[in-house]
């Protein structure tokens, strides 16, 4: 199965490679390439130019600067899954990179490829959404920051432009007496492959009381969403296993679940309100 | 593209387009058809080979990808008569019927004791996640490695657990 044939530029810098994509309407962009090469095999999608920013010095660094964690382009899933600070202050988004593909894809792949690829059931996307992070952008006209909530805008469309190139992920550090967790029902049974649904849970307690909470959603519909009604059905409970279920039973409010082949539309629901609880208990955990 | 990297200790050359495959590479222009392909979407492993001593997939990647890198391949893991210790492994414990999915099989095992030494039953399994057998229910594939992790730890891999008595079959 080969792609139809394409332009390849190896660029050796960022600024190489974003001239590139401005210069070519129909280029695209790609590290990894785990998502990018199977769609082109399938021939899904043809690039006219493929810009490989695999080898661009200076991207693939995890910085830790007190109250933020910055992920760079080329960190792939395997490193952000073994970063003690990100185990430590993004516990979410560390299990949710360990729980993507397999051993063999998070060799290959990044988080920011997968942020970038918005597939409506990845791992990464949900925990990026419940943590705040905020997405940084280059183009040639400059650099735009994006916030997660705003990021996701369909499936497989997110909100960076053609010529973007997602250089950084920067995720706010959960503090003291906050917590976050991952999890999700895998298409394959468990928690391989992607997720049929899955959710990711940011928690504050204060006081024995959810000062704060954020929950988001993958796999059930066509992006990655909050849970709003989640989180605000949480807030001020004591986290108890019941204020907790009571919590979930809101999770696809305002969502648009889509039936597949993994699960009609009740059973993904019914699987949204049991992990978004399971992820939120996890979290409460982690926070006390 | 003109492409050099290192397949099992030898610098390799070649002139490719930006659409081949690593795998094509391997085993179209530099004739190592011990690599296999199978399902062509990144899902059964088969063709999984080491890329700057990780494991990933060659169905997946490039071989414009892998230029300057050094890769080995499942031709590359006995050192001459003597074979890897996940090759014994697996010829031992019976990790193999049709034989299909066992280059990438060798190379996940390879790799996973590469960096961890003694993995536990639940850790090898999800170490070979990403490899698709359709043949053993993946049972002596894993007692396969469990022996190749004793032997390179120096110790007395544990007996099979399955028993040969042919006595009194008439």
């Amino acid at each position: 199965m080969y792609p139809r044939s394409f332009e390849y530029v190896a660029a050796a810098s960022l600024d190489e490679a974003l001239s590139a994509l401005a210069d070519n309407p129909g280029a695209k962009v790609m590290t990894g390439g785990m998502s990018l090469i199977p769609l082109m095999k399938l021939r899904l999608f043809s690039p006219s130019l493929v810009v490989d920013i695999g080898r661009v010095p200076g991207l693939d660094a995890i910085d830790d600067s007190g109250d933020q964690l910055a992920i760079g382009a080329l960190v792939r899933h395997a490193a952000t899954a073994s970063s003690d600070a990100v185990k430590s202050g993004a516990a979410a988004l560390a299990q949710a990179a360990a729980l993507t593909g397999d051993v063999q894809v998070r060799n290959r792949g990044t988080t920011c490829g997968a942020i970038a690829h918005a597939d409506i059931a990845a791992d990464q996307t949900a925990a990026v959404l419940a943590l705040g992070a905020t997405m940084v952008a280059k183009s040639t006209s400059g650099e735009r920051e994006i916030a997660a909530a705003d990021f996701f805008v369909d499936t497989l469309t997110s909100a960076l432009e053609p010529d973007e190139i997602l250089v950084e992920v920067r995720v706010p550090k959960t503090g003291a007496g906050s917590g976050s967790a991952y999890g999700k029902l895998g298409r394959r049974g468990g928690q391989s492959d992607y997720a049929v649904a899955g959710a990711a849970a940011v928690v504050t307690m204060d006081g024995g009381n959810v000062a704060a909470a954020s929950v988001a959603l993958t796999g059930v519909g066509t992006k990655p969403t909050l849970a709003a009604g989640v989180a605000e059905a949480l807030v001020g409970t004591d986290g108890s296993a019941e204020a907790v279920a009571g919590a979930a039973g809101r999770a696809t409010e305002g969502v648009t679940v889509l039936e597949d082949l993994y699960g009609s539309e009740e059973y993904k629901s019914h699987l949204a309100q049991v992990y978004a609880a399971r992820a939120i208990n996890a979290a409460i955990a982690a926070a006390t | 593209m003109q492409v050099t990297m290192t397949v099992n200790g030898r610098e390799v050359s070649g002139d490719v387009e930006p659409r081949t495959l690593l795998v094509h590479f391997i085993r179209e222009n530099l004739r190592l058809t011990g690599t296999h392909v199978g399902c062509e979407t990144s899902y059964c492993g088969a063709c999984t080979i080491q890329v700057d001593g990780n494991a990933v997939k060659s169905c997946t990647m490039l071989a414009v990808q892998a230029d300057g890198a050094t890769v080995k391949t499942v031709e590359g893991l006995a050192d001459g008569d003597q074979l890897h210790a996940v090759q014994e492994g697996f010829w031992e414990r019976h990790g193999l019927q049709c034989g299909y999915c066992t280059p990438g099989m060798l190379m996940s095992a390879a790799s996973l004791l590469e960096q961890n030494a003694s993995p536990s039953e639940d850790e090898i399994r999800h170490a070979i996640e990403g490899n698709l057998c359709r043949c053993t229910g993946y049972h002596n594939i894993v007692r396969s490695i469990e022996y190749a992790a004793a032997k390179l730890r120096g110790e007395e891999p544990a007996p099979p657990d399955w028993t040969l008595d042919f006595e009194g079959v008439s």
